[in-house]
């Protein structure tokens, strides 16, 4: 039995510290330990491809799980007003949102924009008269940043509705019953009291959507994200410097989500 | 520092009034036809067990509900469409309610800084000061609310509710959560603080005890209806019904029929044949299903025969410090409850179980009451 469960943790995390490992490597070839260094981690910082992948990326992140965290946290306080039939419906659509994969969710926004903007995009031109210098609708950060909240959203709804789940009744009829008005309450006792499983969603869709490869694959149009920018690295030959990038990567994500974890369990205590 | 309380010039107006109002869930319906006025500074509670539509009453005067029929008046206006926090009246909740993210001062000012023309920070300060100063929490202003015990809590969901200087001021088992001693602590500070602030002071509670102690008038309910309105004296003095003399204190009960009723008088025969007599309760028939009411502080009980006595077996005695409780058991009639001061009981030996006894009632204490 302990020799199994070694295997198994083994077999997990063993490839993610060889790329850890790998990043420091003083040699340029993947598969070959030279000696320590930091050089690949200097070379990918400096790398323009990559910054700017890195800069479309924590622009699709934050705009995402801003929209995320406002919308989901609206949707589930007006769920909550919700009885019977309805609310049933509405609870299942949230959680097969988060339960089709990546890339139903990838194929399907891009076939439905496709679609609408080869519907649009000639009704636009009609409309600005000259044909050459109207706008057009295409792929880029905004049909990234739709597909992304579409998905993240789901996740902000459920959090925060667990959240919403375990306040007492009672504090909104007190809130009431000292003269506040609906939107007083709201801005003065649920939303102070949800915040912490609020800022949980922002911080869950934030690395959601830094992290996605799939989705971002296929709405993505000319842009590259980060993890665009590695996977069409990689085919060129896996490098310390991807090693490097991969590893930040990763911390960055691992630090989120903790993060995300504690301020969820501070607020729970309360 | 002394709070003053609210002035009124029109005293004789009730500050709430229910006019048939009843209320239905579905198909449940939570009240019927409820008839109440509460007049300014009177101390009211609704007595009920569990479900008897006491809490969907008080609801409706807080507005959290909306009577299915009738009207509920605050001060002379009828509010049945008026919501919660529009209406001049305040809650003390049964699970307190207090905000987990605010202090106990931002919690107690809660109500003064949702005041339109705002308040100034000093004014607010101040009111709440002198409020925690009259629950006695002083110093604990800065504190958080789940840091303090179930007694603190409470006074800071009755300050919470008093600094507003309400109308009305609405309690829903206030003090169900407490243990019995810090109860009666409690049930004293209540009492003072009405006095002291002359606010309309409406409780629900199911404990008897408790609202026999700080009412000024009981408003027992049973499913959904009033039965009995009067003050502690009247209830426990001259219950309508078997069910009031059997919430309001304890008593024994006797099931029979009434024989012949006369100028307050009633003749009654119990289950067994045995003849007594006793004072009419209201709307007692002759020749119905009766109840005979006993309290069992009226029943006298000696190892000598009494005049008009009964022999009973002594079958249990139960030590309860002032007062000493005897469960005694007549061949035919059944088992009495009598409860014997300390003072009558040192004339004699004590009346150990097993013991032969006489037990024996002025008639005058029997009440005749119509089967419920």
């Amino acid at each position: 039995m302990r020799v199994y469960t070694i295997a198994v943790y083994v077999f997990l995390y063993a490839p993610i510290a060889i790329i850890a490992l790998f990043s420091f490597n003083a040699g340029r070839h993947a598969s070959d330990f030279q000696g320590f260094s930091a050089q690949w981690y200097g070379r990918a910082l400096s790398n323009p491809f990559v910054m700017d992948a890195l800069e479309t990326s924590l622009i699709v992140a934050f705009i995402t799980a801003s929209l995320a965290s406002i919308l989901g946290t609206l949707a589930a306080v007006g769920l909550q007003g919700l009885r019977g039939p309805a609310r049933a419906v509405f609870d299942a659509l949230i959680y097969i949102a988060v339960m089709i994969p990546g890339i139903v969710i990838g194929i399907a926004t891009l076939i439905a924009l496709v679609t609408v903007f080869d519907v649009m995009n000639p009704w636009i031109e009609s409309l600005w008269g000259d044909a050459d210098g109207a706008p057009t609708l295409s792929m880029g950060k905004g049909s990234l940043i739709a597909a992304h909240t579409m998905f993240t959203m789901a996740l902000v709804v459920i959090i925060v509705r667990a959240r919403l789940g375990t306040l007492e009744r009672s504090l909104g009829e007190a809130s009431a019953d000292l003269y506040a008005t609906p939107l007083g309450t709201f801005r003065q006792v649920t939303l102070p009291l949800i915040a912490p499983a609020v800022l949980a969603g922002f911080l869950l869709s934030f690395t959601f959507s830094f992290d996605d490869f799939i989705i971002a694959f296929f709405v993505a149009g000319s842009e590259t994200t980060l993890p665009i920018y590695i996977f069409s690295s990689i085919r060129r030959g896996v490098t310390p410097e991807i090693n490097a990038i991969g590893t930040m990567v990763m911390l960055a994500s691992l630090v989120l989500l903790i993060a995300a974890q504690l301020i969820l369990r501070r607020g729970d205590r309360k | 520092m002394k709070y003053e309380p609210v002035v009124r010039n029109d005293t004789s107006s009730a500050v709430a009034e229910l006019r048939h109002v009843s209320k239905r869930f579905g198909d449940v319906e939570a009240a019927r036809d409820l008839n109440l006025s509460v007049a300014p500074g009177e101390f009211l509670s609704f007595l009920g067990p569990s479900g008897c539509g006491k809490t969907t009453a008080l609801r409706m005067l807080a507005g959290f509900e909306t009577p299915s029929e009738g009207e509920v008046l605050i001060d002379g206006e009828v509010v049945n469409a008026l919501e919660p926090f529009r209406r001049p009246v305040n809650m003390v909740f049964q699970s307190y309610a207090l905000f987990p993210h605010l202090s106990v001062f931002d919690n107690v000012a809660y109500g003064l800084r949702q005041r339109r023309p705002r308040l100034s920070s000093s004014q607010i300060s101040e009111k709440v000061e002198r409020t925690l100063d009259v629950v006695r929490l002083v110093e604990f202003g800065k504190r958080r609310t789940w840091e303090m015990s179930g007694g603190q809590q409470q006074r800071v969901a009755l300050a919470r509710a008093i600094v507003n200087e309400p109308k009305l001021l609405l309690l829903d088992e206030p003090l169900a959560a407490l243990d019995r001693k810090l109860r009666k602590t409690m049930q004293i500070e209540l009492q003072d603080l009405q006095r002291q602030l002359g606010i309309t002071f409406i409780l629900v509670t199911h404990d008897q005890e408790e609202a026999l102690s700080l009412s000024d008038r009981i408003c027992v309910m049973r499913d959904g209806r009033i039965v009995q309105i009067g003050t502690p004296r009247e209830l426990y003095d001259a219950p309508a019904s078997r069910y009031v003399a059997d919430f309001v204190g304890s008593s024994n009960f006797l099931e029979g029929s009434i024989e012949s009723v006369a100028g307050g008088r009633a003749e009654f025969t119990d289950v067994s044949g045995h003849r007594f007599a006793g004072q009419a309760g209201p709307g007692v028939e002759q020749r119905v299903r009766g109840t005979l009411s006993l309290r069992p502080e009226q029943i006298r009980i000696s190892r000598e025969p009494l005049d008009g006595g009964h022999p009973v077996t002594v079958q249990n005695r139960i030590f309860l410090g002032e007062h000493t409780e005897y469960v005694v058991r007549h061949e035919k009639i059944g088992t009495f409850i009598v409860l014997a001061s300390r003072r009558a009981e040192d004339r004699e030996q004590p009346l150990d179980a097993g013991t032969r006894a006489y037990i024996a009632w002025n008639p005058d204490a029997a009440l005749i009451l119509r089967a419920d």
